[in-house]
């Protein structure tokens, strides 16, 4: 059957299991909106093309499933690169359809023309311009297929207009060819005999987990590693929900203002296994001294992870799942060496629950001014198991890491690797579409809201009931945290001068607002705010200095913390 | 230390940039880049000369493995190969020096391939150790203009580089 481009995008989309697109129109991506009016895909127009995207990394990390955006060619297209990137650090599957000018005017400056698909190569696990109607079924049918296996990531497709509007034959292939893509999913059984001899020989072993872990999968079997062998376990930011935090196995998170008795154990271990993390700065501070003393087990989907940053005694190269399954199988034939193993370990962990018990996640709590750290707690009381918590980047980034209990893989959204202000309400709204019902919270402070407060709009038009918490300190705190530890208190451009009534702009947009400053107010607030069915910011004027601790100073040993402000 | 590597690349729109870019944005160097399709015209392949220690070798490995549109990556380094490069030289001929320089195109077994009333274009082909020498005898008569293909590698024997 005869179709033109754009008829047969919507239609590849629909038989990729697509329900919902995230966008916003434009001159040459006018075809494919004019055909959405009868297509049975949802569109939510948001009101930046950089909050689609990351709308639509929300709904990816909710569910696993792809998430989808459209934008239009040139500001639509270049819009977008920030999203994409922050899907691109943190590995989550997108495909980003951008429209380009007509195939003829394609490098000649064009209205509305720019280079996307040069443009966002090193931030794309693969892009795609469409240059023949002939290749458009085959190239959609690749870009799902990429970003969704191996290490997920986002795709680029750049479609020019006249493609849109040219006939062809629809037929989406079944299969893809892709001689040079082939990721490794089953783990090399040698090297998990190997991982399964030194796990039992660890005297200090601690288990450290990043975001590949964090999908069900991965999740059940990381649990049963852990419990089998009683592991310590830590996780990186991108790892929260992986691991229940409130089991007596979990450190809490690691890193720059991981816990305490995290980068401790980290430090004095004898076996680090680390699972879909990437040793990222912010975990290992100064490499020399990050985990000096262990042998280093790395599992990893993503050969390039391992061994970039650090050394790693064992490589193994698979899907989780896998992997993990494998190890926790091979274990189960040694019931003497684990059960020698559990009571060899049994000292270790007496260790690391005196360093819990002498340095626990803690702030001093007020009764005249509001904690940041108390709204967190709060929050984690009164918001259900499932609740999906966003956050945008800073203090309150990192004081929802420390205070909240996560349980659940795909709980937590933030953007760890890029770090990425902005991000936690339009994610929020993604997650809140992919989950209507849902608690979608967005913590976030008065600094990042602002880069993409002109969401709220989006929210209130498809009545997205997302909680906004705004913790107020009329700062950007973290930097001005950097500026009060490393820069002699020159709070060089992070005072915000103007006090924004963030509950007239709530109202503005025809949502609810709410603005306390006594602690004793905060619960009550939060209740009020879950009562309503609509979008609520919350704000809650804070102490305006409080800091992040522990925090470990850039370049720093882990062990170097600085545990007090 | 200096490493050669063999890339066969879909031949397709940009693959080119994509191997550059990945070079740039992480870093690494390229001392010299050849590409022309192989026997199959749907796949290109690459010859990169580049350097860096084991661990940035690694990644280069690994990083270009990543890279959808590459098929296989193959690393010469330390292994037995054939290498060739061809240089094309424009130098100047004199009347005084016109016999040396045929005289040391002739020892290189090169060849004039263009001549002017005082300036030859020469025709090098060998390892780039012998390009090299050539070019540092023919300096002192006045090299006008240098181009160099840089290197390209075939394993020896029978073995071949399959896709």
């Amino acid at each position: 059957m005869k179709m033109t481009g754009s008829k047969i995008l919507l239609e590849c989309l629909r038989l990729e299991g697509v329900e919902t697109v995230f966008g916003f129109p434009g001159g040459t991506v006018i075809n494919i909106y004019d055909d959405l009016v009868d297509s049975p895909i949802h569109h939510i127009l948001t009101r930046h093309e950089q909050a689609a995207v990351h709308a639509a990394d929300g709904y990816a990390r909710a569910t696993g499933k792809v998430g989808v955006v459209i934008a239009t060619s040139g500001p639509g297209a270049t819009n977008t690169v920030t999203g994409i990137a922050t899907a691109y650090m943190d590995s989550v599957p997108l495909v980003v359809i951008t429209g380009q000018v007509p195939t003829p005017l394609i490098g000649n400056d064009a209205f509305q023309e720019a280079d996307i698909v040069g443009i966002t190569r090193p931030i794309t696990k693969h892009n795609y311009l469409v240059k023949d109607i002939q290749d458009l079924c085959r190239i959609i049918k690749e870009a799902f297929f990429i970003a969704r296996t191996g290490r997920p990531g986002p795709v680029l497709i750049d479609f020019p207009k006249d493609i849109q509007v040219t006939s062809a034959n629809f037929d989406y292939p079944e299969t893809v060819s892709l001689p040079g893509y082939k990721p490794t999913y089953s783990g090399n059984l040698r090297q998990v005999e190997k991982a399964v001899k030194m796990i039992l020989a660890a005297k200090h072993p601690v288990i450290y987990v990043g975001g590949g872990a964090n999908t069900p999968d991965a999740a059940r079997w990381l649990h049963q590693l852990a419990e089998t062998l009683e592991i310590p376990l830590t996780t990186t930011l991108m790892g929260m929900g992986a691991f229940p935090k409130k089991h007596p196995l979990s450190l809490g998170m690691l890193g720059m203002h991981g816990t305490y008795y995290a980068n401790m154990a980290v430090t004095e271990a004898d076996l680090l296994v680390a699972v879909g993390a990437r040793f990222d700065d912010r975990v290992t501070g100064s490499v020399p001294h990050f985990a000096p003393h262990a042998k280093i087990i790395h599992i990893d989907i993503d050969p390039t992870s391992i061994k970039k940053n650090v050394r790693v005694d064992l490589p193994i190269v698979g899907d989780l799942h896998d992997v993990l399954e494998k190890i926790v199988t091979q274990l189960a034939e040694f019931p003497e060496e684990m059960k020698r193993a559990r009571e060899e370990t049994a000292s270790w962990r007496s260790r690391i629950a005196a360093w819990k018990e002498s340095h626990p996640v803690r702030y001093t709590p007020s009764s005249l001014v509001i904690k940041p750290q108390f709204v967190i707690e709060k929050l984690r009381e009164l918001a259900p198991d499932d609740a999906i918590i966003t956050t945008e980047v800073g203090q309150h980034q990192m004081w929802t890491a420390q205070f909240f209990d996560f349980s659940r893989p795909r709980t937590f959204l933030t953007s760890g690797g890029l770090g990425t202000m902005g991000f936690g309400l339009p994610a929020a709204l993604g997650a809140q579409v992919a989950f209507p019902e849902r608690r979608v919270i967005d913590i976030s402070g008065d600094g990042s809201f602002q880069m993409n407060s002109q969401e709220l709009a989006t929210l209130v038009q498809f009545q997205l009931p997302v909680k906004i918490v705004i913790l107020n300190n009329n700062y950007l705190g973290m930097v001005r945290q950097w500026q009060q530890l490393f820069f002699q208190r020159r709070y060089s451009q992070t005072v915000l001068e103007v006090p924004i009534d963030f509950v007239k702009l709530a109202e503005a947009y025809g949502a609810v607002g709410f603005s306390v400053s006594r602690p004793d107010e905060v619960e009550e607030t939060i209740r009020r705010a879950f009562d309503v069915p609509g979008p609520v910011i919350m704000e809650f004027k804070v102490e305006r200095e409080e800091n992040v601790v522990p925090m470990v100073p850039a370049g720093k040993a882990l062990n170097e913390m600085v545990l007090s402000s | 230390m200096k490493h050669i590597i063999s890339v066969l690349v879909e031949n397709e729109f940009g693959v080119l940039a994509r191997v550059a870019g990945l070079f740039s944005g992480r870093g690494f160097n390229i001392e010299s880049l050849s590409v022309a399709p192989t026997l199959d015209p749907a796949i290109s392949r690459m010859t990169i000369v580049t350097h860096g220690d084991e661990r940035i070798l690694e990644q280069i490995n690994k990083q270009l493995h990543k890279l959808i549109n590459t098929i296989r990556v193959i690393d010469f380094t330390g292994q037995d190969r054939v290498e060739r490069e061809m240089a094309l030289i424009k130098v100047s001929a004199e009347e005084d020096t016109r016999a040396e320089v045929l005289r040391i195109a002739d020892i290189f077994r090169a060849k004039v391939v263009d001549v002017a009333p005082r300036c030859y274009t020469i025709e090098v082909t060998g390892t780039p150790g012998k390009v090299e020498a050539i070019v540092e005898l023919l300096k002192p008569m006045g090299i006008r203009e240098l181009v160099r293909t840089g290197p390209v590698v075939l394993g020896r024997g029978p073995k071949v580089v399959e896709k």
